[in-house]
C-alpha cells in the first residue's frame, strides 16, 4: 500500500475509507443522542401527557411549556437548589476532599493508604440504590443509626436539613473519582520542583499555589467539568428524600421526574429537560474555554522566549 | 484470517436450523398469560398476591392445558405503580390482566391505553354470569363514558380507627363514636395529656399522595357539606374547603395532636401504620384496607396480634351533626380497584377467560377466605359478610353514607392541588392562605374560574 500520506491524511486512508470508518459511530450518535435530543425539543412544544386525552392526541402549544416552566417558582427554586447541590457537593466537597486525600496520601505507602483508598472506592462502586437505602437507614428519624450514635432520638436529619443531607451524601459517594484523578495528576508534579520550593522556604499553601496548581490545572478543570455535569444530572438523592419535604431537596432531575412522570406532564417535562441540556452546555463550554485558554498560554510562552 | 473449513460451516448451520426448529414447536404449543397487580408476597397486599399464585394460577391452568399463567408482583406506592403501568401500555406491552385503581380508568381510557372489555375480550363479555351479581354502583368503578372497561374487585369505606388501650389510659370510653370534629379534637387533647405521642393522624401533604386526599381531605370535605365536584363545578376556596384546612391546622399547627414531620417524610404513610401498630398513634383515619391488610394479625405489613381486642372503629363525623353532604351526620369516601384487559394482549380472548375466572363466585370466595373484604359480588357478600364484624360494619353503616370520587381525567391533578394545600398548612401557612393558593392552582387546572365553585 504505497498511498502517499500527507499532514491532513496521516493514516493514508483516503476520504472514502475514512468516512466508512467513522460512519458507524456517527450513526450511533445520531440515533441515540441527536435524535432523542431533537425529539425532546419537539415534545417540549406540545401538551403531550402520560394519560388522558392529550396522551392520545397531543397538540402543539408553542412555547407555552417554556413560559410555564420559567414562571414556575418551583422550577426556579429547584434550579437554585441544584446549583447549591453541585457547588456544595461536587465543586467544594468532592473536588476539595478528593484533592486533600490525594495530597495527604501522595507519599504514603502501606496499609493506611490501601485502607483509605479501599474505603473511598467502595462507596463509589456500590450500586446507587443500595447506597441510597444505606444512607436512608443511617439518617432515618425513628430508627436511624446516626441518631442512635449521637443519642439524638427523633432528630429528623432528612426533614430539617434535606439539602445538607444530600450534599454530604454525595460528597461521600463521589469523592473517589476526584481522589484518583488527583493522585494520578500529582505524580506529574516533578518532586524536584517541590523540593526546590521547600528549600526556598515556601509554605505548603505557597507550594500548592505556585508549584502544584499550575502543573495540574488541566486535570483540575477536567475533573470539575466531569463531576459538575454528573452531579447536575444526579437522580440518587431521590432515594433519600424523594425530593421532599415539600420540594426542599428537589433538584432538577427529581423535579423533571415529578413533573413528567408523577404529574404525567410529559410535554412540560421535555421542555424542562431541554432547559437542563442548555444549562449543561453552558457549563461544558465554560470549562472547555478555560481548558483551551490554558493550552495556548504555555505554547505562547514557549514561542515567545528561550526556555528558562 | 483463515476461513473455517467447509464441513464445520455446514455443521454449524445444521445445528442452528435444528435448534430454531425445536424452540419453534415449543412456543407454538403453549401460551403465556401474565397478571400484574400492586401486591407482592410478604409485602404490600400480600394476601392478594398469595391468592393469585396459590389459587388462581393453579386452578386456571388445571382447566386450560397448554396455558401458563405468570404473576408479576409489585410493592410500591400507588403513584409509582400507575406510572409503570401507563408506560407499559404506552409502549404496547405489559401484562394481559392488569390491576388498576378505579379512579384511573378515565384517564387511561382517554389515552387509548385501555379499551372497553367487549372490544378486547369479544362477545363473551356481555354474556358473563357475573354482571347480574355486581351492584350498579360498584360496576361504576370500571365504567367510563358509559362503557365497561374493567371488572370491579370490590369496594371499601373510610372510618376512624382508634386504639382502645390508649383510650382507656386517657379515661375515654372504649366504645367511641364522635359526632363532631370538635369531639375528635377533644379526645386528642385528653390522649395527649395522658402521654400518647401522636393522638391523631389525618393524612396530609404531598408525600402521602392520594392517601392524603382520600383518607383526609375528601371525607372531611364531605363532612363540611361539600363534594369536590358537583354540578359541573370544582370546589374552590369555599368555606367548606377553608373549614377542612382549618381542621388540619388545629391538628398540625402547634397543638401537638398530630406529627407534622410524619406528613413530610418520604415513607410517612408506612411509618404511620407502624406507629399505630406500636401504640404511638391513637386515632387514624383509613379505609378498611388498614384493617384487612395492614394490622391484620398474621399477614399484615404492620401486624397487631391483638387487633380484634384493641382496635376500635368509628364513623367519620360531619363537622357538626347534620352538617355533612345530603344533611348527613356521618360521612365516608369509597373507591375500589378494578381489573382490566390489556388491549395489546396477544391472546385477548383467553385473557378475558382468565379475568372472568378471577371474578367468578368460586374465585371471590377463595380470595375472601380468612380475609375481611367487601367483594363486588352480592352472592358472595351475603355468604361471607357475617364472618367479620368490621366488614359488616362497613357494609351496613358506612357504605350507605359514602361518596365516590369524580371519574374525570383531571381529577388526579386536582387531588395533587388539594395535597399541596394541606402541605402548606402543615408547613405553617394559615388556612386562608393555603385556600387562596389552592384556588389559583385549581383555576389553572380545570380551565378557568368558570369551572370553579365558590
Amino acid at each position: 500500500m504505497a498511498r502517499p500520506t500527507s499532514a491532513a491524511d496521516a493514516a493514508g486512508l483516503g476520504r472514502g475509507r475514512a468516512v466508512a470508518f467513522v460512519l458507524p459511530a456517527l450513526v450511533l450518535i445520531g440515533v441515540f443522542l441527536l435524535f432523542p435530543a431533537l425529539w425532546t425539543v419537539y415534545l417540549g412544544l406540545t401538551d403531550y401527557r402520560l394519560t388522558g386525552l392529550a396522551a392520545a392526541d397531543p397538540q402543539v402549544v408553542g412555547l407555552d411549556n417554556y413560559t410555564t416552566a420559567l414562571a414556575d417558582p418551583r422550577f426556579l427554586s429547584s434550579l437554585w437548589l441544584t446549583l447549591l447541590y453541585v457547588g456544595g457537593s461536587a465543586v467544594v466537597g468532592q473536588a476539595g476532599l478528593g484533592f486533600a486525600l490525594a495530597w495527604i496520601l501522595r507519599s504514603r505507602t502501606g496499609p493506611l493508604r490501601r485502607i483509605v483508598e479501599g474505603a473511598v472506592l467502595l462507596s463509589w462502586i456500590l450500586p446507587s440504590t443500595v447506597v441510597g437505602m444505606l444512607w436512608f437507614a443511617l439518617l432515618d428519624r425513628d430508627d436511624g443509626t446516626l441518631n442512635a450514635l449521637l443519642h439524638t432520638p427523633g432528630f429528623a436529619w432528612l426533614l430539617d436539613y434535606p439539602l445538607l443531607s444530600i450534599i454530604v451524601f454525595n460528597v461521600w459517594r463521589g469523592t473517589a473519582f476526584s481522589m484518583m484523578l488527583y493522585s494520578a495528576a500529582l505524580e506529574n508534579v516533578p518532586p524536584s520542583h517541590l523540593e526546590t520550593a521547600r528549600l526556598a522556604g515556601a509554605s505548603v499553601p505557597q507550594q500548592l499555589r505556585d508549584v502544584v496548581l499550575p502543573t495540574i490545572r488541566r486535570h483540575v478543570l477536567t475533573n470539575l467539568l466531569l463531576i459538575s455535569l454528573w452531579t447536575f444530572n444526579d437522580f440518587t438523592p431521590f432515594v433519600l428524600t424523594g425530593g421532599g419535604p415539600e420540594g426542599r431537596s428537589e433538584i432538577l432531575p427529581v423535579y423533571v421526574y415529578r413533573v413528567a412522570l408523577q404529574d404525567g406532564q410529559l410535554g412540560v417535562g421535555a421542555a424542562i429537560s431541554f432547559l437542563i441540556l442548555l444549562i449543561n452546555l453552558v457549563f461544558a463550554l465554560a470549562y472547555l474555554r478555560l481548558l483551551r485558554g490554558r493550552r495556548r498560554t504555555p505554547e505562547a510562552a514557549a514561542a515567545g522566549g528561550p526556555p528558562a | 484470517m483463515r476461513l473455517p473449513s467447509r464441513p464445520a460451516l455446514v455443521a454449524a448451520a445444521a445445528v442452528l436450523a435444528l435448534t430454531s426448529c425445536g424452540s419453534g414447536t415449543q412456543s407454538g404449543g403453549s401460551i403465556t398469560l401474565t397478571i400484574t397487580a400492586n401486591s407482592i408476597e410478604g409485602g404490600k397486599n400480600s394476601e392478594s398476591a398469595a391468592w393469585i399464585k396459590k389459587w388462581v394460577i393453579p386452578e386456571f391452568e388445571k382447566t386450560h392445558q397448554n396455558v401458563k399463567v405468570l404473576f408479576q408482583g409489585n410493592g410500591v406506592d400507588d403513584e409509582q405503580y400507575k406510572t409503570k403501568i401507563a408506560l407499559d401500555l404506552k409502549s404496547r406491552t405489559g401484562a394481559d390482566v392488569i390491576d388498576l385503581d378505579g379512579i384511573w380508568v378515565g384517564e387511561f381510557a382517554q389515552a387509548g391505553y385501555i379499551k372497553p372489555l367487549t372490544e378486547v375480550g369479544g362477545a363473551g363479555v356481555e354474556q358473563w354470569e357475573g354482571w347480574s351479581q355486581i351492584p350498579q354502583a360498584v360496576q361504576g368503578l370500571g365504567i367510563f363514558d358509559g362503557k365497561k372497561y374493567g371488572l370491579p374487585q370490590g369496594t371499601d369505606g373510610r372510618v376512624l380507627f382508634y386504639n382502645k388501650a390508649l383510650f382507656r389510659k386517657a379515661g375515654l370510653p372504649e366504645t367511641w363514636q364522635p359526632t363532631s370534629w370538635q369531639q375528635i379534637i377533644d379526645a386528642g387533647v385528653k390522649l395527649k395529656a395522658a402521654g400518647v405521642p401522636t393522638p391523631v393522624q389525618i393524612d396530609a401533604g404531598t408525600a402521602m399522595g392520594e392517601a392524603t386526599t382520600m383518607q383526609g381531605v375528601l371525607p372531611l370535605l364531605a363532612g363540611a357539606g361539600s363534594e369536590i365536584y358537583a354540578s359541573g363545578k370544582w370546589a374552590g376556596a369555599s368555606q367548606a374547603v377553608k373549614d377542612v384546612l382549618g381542621f388540619y391546622q388545629q391538628i398540625y399547627g402547634g397543638s401537638g395532636l398530630g406529627d407534622p414531620k410524619l406528613q413530610q417524610e418520604a415513607k410517612g404513610r408506612d411509618k404511620s401504620f407502624a406507629q399505630f401498630a406500636a401504640g404511638k398513634i391513637a386515632i387514624l383515619a383509613e379505609s378498611d384496607y388498614f384493617w384487612r391488610s395492614v394490622i391484620e394479625p398474621k399477614a399484615g405489613v404492620a401486624p397487631m396480634p391483638d387487633r380484634d381486642q384493641v382496635v376500635g372503629y368509628a364513623k367519620i363525623p360531619a363537622r357538626q351533626p347534620g352538617g355533612g353532604i345530603r344533611g348527613q351526620d356521618f360521612v365516608s369516601m369509597s373507591g375500589g380497584a378494578v381489573r382490566v384487559l390489556n388491549p395489546f394482549s396477544k391472546n385477548p380472548k383467553l385473557a378475558w377467560e382468565l379475568l372472568a375466572f378471577m371474578h367468578s363466585a368460586a374465585a371471590t370466595k377463595s380470595q375472601l377466605a380468612g380475609q375481611a373484604r367487601i367483594s363486588s359480588r352480592t352472592d358472595v357478600n351475603e355468604e361471607v359478610l357475617t364472618a367479620d364484624p368490621m366488614l359488616k360494619y362497613v357494609a351496613d353503616e358506612v357504605l350507605p353514607v359514602t361518596a365516590y370520587r369524580p371519574g374525570l381525567a383531571v381529577y388526579p391533578q386536582v387531588s395533587t392541588a388539594l395535597q399541596e394545600a394541606t402541605a402548606a398548612v402543615v408547613g405553617g401557612k394559615s388556612a386562608d392562605e393555603a385556600a387562596a393558593a389552592y384556588q389559583g392552582r385549581l383555576e389553572g387546572l380545570v380551565g378557568g374560574a368558570a369551572n370553579v365553585g365558590g
